[in-house]
């Protein structure tokens, strides 16, 4: 019963939303300039569907890229910082620099360091920029996490700076690395979409370039199925990590 | 006995900031293959006594003597304090992998620990799979591993039920027959304190001095209706006395 109602609950939801939706488009007669209804949108989202699947791809690719840039970046300077107390000071104020600067203000100098030719590389970097903070600092917080009575059991039996790092350190940091990635998951699809709107997207159009498309051209069907699709995208992928997380601490933890 | 001890502290005082002190002056020494029981009400700085045993911890005043090899000093702590992501023999087997001991020699080495244990099955279990009692074996494995000389145990039962503890300690004194470790061996639980020990050193509510020692006059490992006999009622009776008296001339002496 319950389990039905899990599932009953926002189905309903949904359908009444879009049913309000379309309901008044036509009641009320919104131009399809303005807001197009539901079902306009579902015909554009079909119509295009081919079309958007390669710019998802490339929106995908430019997130998934960038994380795996970065996760190797922000995991090495958290070991870094983990293994020595200076290296931590120093990096700190980059860490909060990188956190709390808008990403958005940053896309103009990228674009001058990437070059008119290849506007994909600050796209890439800009995904960067915004994954790195929540890897770096799920991989520190993780690194500082160890159970102390094991620490204590290390300094029993003389363990070394590098063993304590590798075989106590590093493996009890895995669950908080995961909630890093998580987060850097989510940010690296925004650094994506915010790159392409602000830079520009060369030869390589993702999904956000299909949206100032289809909006310059008031073309807002188009844009709006466009928007489905990254929505689409971004839920398949959060749901896809979740499965792989669970595995990974399944693994991690023996049950 | 003087000669052979293997572990000493000699007019330690042990004062943390902001907390006064902990503990001392107190002397105390463990002869080679001897079982002590430090027990005292909780605060009494008998884990902080430990600490100094195992080399955590070091002394504000006085002198500690112990064996400074590593792996001749073993402890079990309050919990099993296993690694999570390690199995039962992996866990097991880390003393001597961090003693330089090769993969393979300390996990056959650290099977036949677990086996001594009455673990023999369970090496690729986690600890998460395992029960209270069996992680608590576990961590004894882990701590015999090495043949340690000084095997410390800080209220190794206390987490677990009557029946479990009761045949831990009965495991505990047969694997002390076959090692012959010295052990100190920490506990508010006077009939334990009686159960394991040939000699107890009874401990005054914080800072921890000693107000007396009880000599427990029976064989180990104690014969199979020992908790019924008289000389384990009549020590019981003796320690709960001394400890009431201790309690009551820290009570005087604070008014």
């Amino acid at each position: 019963m319950r389990r039905a109602i899990d599932w009953l609950a926002p189905a309903a939801m949904v359908i009444f939303v879009l049913a309000a939706w379309e309901a008044s488009c036509r009641l009320l007669q919104v131009p399809i300039f303005f807001l197009p209804p539901p079902s306009t949108i579902a015909v554009a989202l079909a119509q295009n569907a081919g079309l958007l699947f390669v710019s998802a791809g490339r929106t995908l690719g430019t997130a998934l890229g960038a994380l795996a840039v970065v996760s190797a970046m922000a995991n090495l300077a958290a070991l870094a910082a983990a293994s020595s107390r200076t290296i931590e000071r120093g990096f700190s104020p980059l860490a909060v620099t990188l956190q709390v600067t808008p990403i958005v203000a940053l896309a103009p100098l990228f674009q001058v360091w990437a070059g008119i030719d290849h506007p994909q590389r600050a796209v890439i970097a800009l995904a960067c920029v915004v994954a790195f903070f929540p890897i770096y600092s799920g991989a520190l917080t993780g690194l500082a996490s160890a159970d102390p009575e094991l620490e204590r059991l290390f300094d029993l039996y003389g363990a070394s700076g590098w063993q304590r790092l590798f075989r106590l350190r590093v493996p009890s940091a895995l669950p908080h690395v995961l909630q890093g990635h998580k987060v850097a998951l989510g940010l690296a699809l925004v650094g994506a979409v915010i790159g392409e709107m602000s830079v520009g997207a060369g030869g390589e159009e993702g999904l956000a370039w299909r949206i100032l498309e289809a909006s310059h051209r008031l073309q807002m069907d188009k844009s709006f199925a466009a928007l489905v699709a990254l929505a689409l995208m971004a839920g398949t992928l959060n749901f896809a990590y979740q499965a792989l997380e669970k595995a990974v601490l399944r693994w991690w933890r023996g049950r | 006995m003087a000669e052979a001890a293997v572990a000493a502290l000699e007019a330690v005082e042990v004062d943390y900031p902001g907390r006064g002190r902990a503990l001392g002056p107190f002397d105390f020494r463990l002869g080679r293959g001897e079982i002590v029981a430090l027990v005292g009400p909780s605060g009494c700085g008998k884990s902080t006594a430990l600490r100094l045993l195992a080399g955590l911890e070091a002394p504000t005043r006085g002198v500690v003597r112990r064996a400074a090899k590593r792996g001749d000093t073993s402890v079990v702590f309050q919990s099993p304090t296993l690694a999570p992501w390690l199995s039962a023999v992996g866990n097991v087997a880390l003393p001597l992998e961090l003693d330089g001991i090769d993969r393979r020699t300390a996990r056959a080495q650290a099977a036949q620990a677990l086996a001594r244990v009455g673990l023999a099955g369970a090496e690729k279990a986690r600890p998460v799979q395992l029960s209270g009692g069996m992680a608590m074996r576990a961590s004894l494995a882990r701590a015999l591993v090495t043949e340690p000389e000084v095997l410390l145990l800080d209220e190794p039962f206390a987490a677990l039920d009557e029946i479990t503890r009761r045949a831990l300690a009965d495991d505990v004194l047969a694997l002390w027959a076959v090692q012959k470790p010295g052990i100190v061996f920490v506990t508010h639980n006077v009939e334990e304190a009686v159960y394991m020990a040939s000699r107890v050193v009874v401990m005054t509510p914080g800072p921890g001095r000693s107000a007396g020692e009880l000599v427990v006059d029976a064989p180990s490992p104690r014969a199979p209706a020992f908790r019924t006999s008289a000389v384990f009622r009549d020590a019981a009776e003796q320690l709960s006395d001394m400890l009431a008296a201790a309690m009551q001339a820290a009570r005087a002496s604070a008014a």
